[in-house]
């Protein structure tokens, strides 16, 4: 009975553990973008990787959300002899909830498995070791650099997401259900205010965060070679994926408790 | 010079460092011996600052080192350079920009400056051709050798080496051992060399110090290590005499232990 009692017990302070480093690795991370040296040209490195290297995944994820939102959108309205007013749904959620989740869960499988397994390859053959002995603060260089990529290139993969998923719904409402070019984008803008615009930038932009500080935490605590590595990799997609999700639920639901 | 004091450190309940305790003046070659995870790697990592012991002292040219956090740690680990067991060269950098990583990131000297640097250091060790391969590119005596440029090119006065010759063939051992001895004698640079391949050690050492589960068994110079009646010492430096019966193993406390024979054991086991 003791023997169990311990267990648990040493099994919640390990997740404690485990949830404080984490907390003092993305302040560290976050702190090391304030203080030389800046890294620039490797910042602008990981821009790339992240941002230009996942349009592709985001511009497919987006144009076939946006035409499977259309036809059961058209669907669901036909009854009440709306759908011509179909981009409104489409725009509306799009915009606040299916364009950056969709977005996030494609970024968190190509983008924070990518980081955590560079990392923990750097980890298992001791080159972050190394950077260290050469005078290289880790964190400023491998994370703080991967932060602020993210941070710019989530928003903007996702404001291409949204845009993409709407011309997708576009095709669909014009040339399967008939809908006037016109009249479309009228419904389709009209459904969206200035919050939604604040709505759909600030999910992102905690998305990121999640994504690559996920992958880098999973990355730098790697242990057991290369066994280890793969099971960061798993663990830093599998996380990352849960804790969009959950953030996006709460998000929203301080998003309607604000009035926005 | 580093002066390690009565150093204890644990590892998850397990005891890997027990009073460690050892001096190595300015411009020696000390081998630290041992069998595999007898705490070799840690002792450099300790010196390093990458681990924290969880008693005692280590100090480095005058500055106590215990307790310092890292950014503090960075003006020591500036006169310091450590060859990594597996090389741990940068795989995403060129042979040109592992080598000149630290001058390029401290931005003291100019391009041409550090260019200079990273062709001398590469042509000490004899690569001169290899610029601009990448690591993977390399074999891994190469890249030993090319860790070694990287550790030279700051002109460290601590050079740290983990198993330097660990799985290279007998000419790269000879070329790394010699690269060793070459420093110390040209460039009288302070050395810690870790490794259990006695030849190499035997070579380079000024003094050697033996661990043995953690704990020092021996401090003192080549001679005195071979003269000496320790059945610890004797089972590592002469395994094929100590362990020369079939079935003979190491016991924990120097000693040793006899294993039946499997068959022997398919005899006594049916009743």
């Amino acid at each position: 009975m003791d023997l169990a009692v311990t267990r648990i017990e040493d099994t919640f302070k390990g997740y404690a553990a485990a949830v404080q480093d984490f907390a003092q690795l993305c302040v560290t991370a976050a702190a090391g973008a304030f203080r030389r040296p800046w890294y620039v040209q490797e910042t602008i490195y990981h821009m790339n990787r992240i941002g230009v290297g996942s349009i592709f995944i985001v511009v497919l994820t987006g144009i076939f959300t946006g035409m499977v939102l259309t036809l059961q959108g058209a669907i669901q309205l036909e009854p009440y002899g709306a759908v011509p007013y179909v981009s409104k749904l489409v725009s509306a959620s799009v915009v606040r909830e299916l364009g950056p989740v969709l977005a996030a869960l494609m970024i968190a499988g190509r983008v924070g498995s990518g980081i955590a397994s560079e990392l923990a390859t750097m980890q298992v053959t001791e080159q972050i070791d190394a950077l260290r002995a050469e005078g290289t603060d880790p964190i400023k260089k491998l994370i703080t650099t991967r932060l602020i990529a993210s941070l710019v290139m989530v928003p903007v993969l996702t404001v291409i997401t949204d845009g993409i998923a709407m011309m997708g719904g576009y095709l669909i409402a014009h040339f399967s259900l008939s809908i006037d070019t016109f009249f479309y984008w009228t419904w389709a803008f009209a459904a969206l205010g200035p919050m939604d615009l604040v709505y759909g930038l600030l999910k992102p932009l905690v998305f990121g965060f999640i994504v690559c500080m996920v992958g880098c935490y999973a990355g730098i605590t790697t242990s057991g070679g290369t066994v280890g590595v793969g099971h960061s990799t798993t663990h830093a997609m599998v996380t990352s994926s849960i804790l969009i999700l959950v953030s996006d639920f709460f998000m929203t639901k301080l998003f309607i408790y604000w009035g926005w | 010079m580093i002066r390690f004091s009565n150093i204890f450190l644990k590892f998850d309940g397990r005891q890997v460092l027990q009073n460690i305790s050892m001096d190595v003046p300015a411009g020696q070659t000390q081998v630290i011996l041992g069998g595999s995870g007898c705490g070799k790697t840690t002792t450099l990592r300790l010196i390093l600052g990458l681990l924290h012991p969880e008693s005692g002292s280590i100090v480095i040219n005058g500055q106590e080192i215990v307790g310092l956090t890292e950014r503090q740690m960075a003006s020591i680990r500036a006169q310091m350079a450590m060859v990594f067991q597996g090389a741990a060269l940068f795989d995403s950098l060129t042979v040109r920009e592992n080598v000149g990583y630290r001058l390029w990131e401290e931005g003291a000297l100019n391009n041409e400056s550090i260019e200079q640097r990273v062709a001398e250091s590469l042509r000490f060790v004899g690569l001169e051709d290899t610029l601009d391969k990448m690591p993977a590119e390399l074999s891994g005596g190469m890249k030993k050798r090319v860790a070694i440029a990287r550790a030279l090119a700051c002109k460290p006065k601590i050079i740290l080496y983990d198993e330097p010759t660990a799985g290279l063939d007998p000419i790269n051992t000879h070329l790394v051992s010699e690269l060793v001895c070459r420093l110390h004698r040209e460039e009288h640079v302070t050395q810690i060399v870790v490794t259990h391949d006695l030849e190499c050690a035997y070579r380079i050492a000024d003094r050697l110090i033996m661990i043995h589960r953690g704990e020092a068994i021996f401090d003192g110079s080549v001679d005195a290590l071979q003269a000496s009646d320790d059945p610890r010492i004797r089972t590592f430096l002469r395994p094929e005499e100590v362990l020369a019966e079939p079935g003979c193993f190491p016991h924990k406390d120097g000693g040793i232990r006899v294993v039946p024979p499997m068959s022997e054991k398919a005899e006594q086991a049916p009743a």
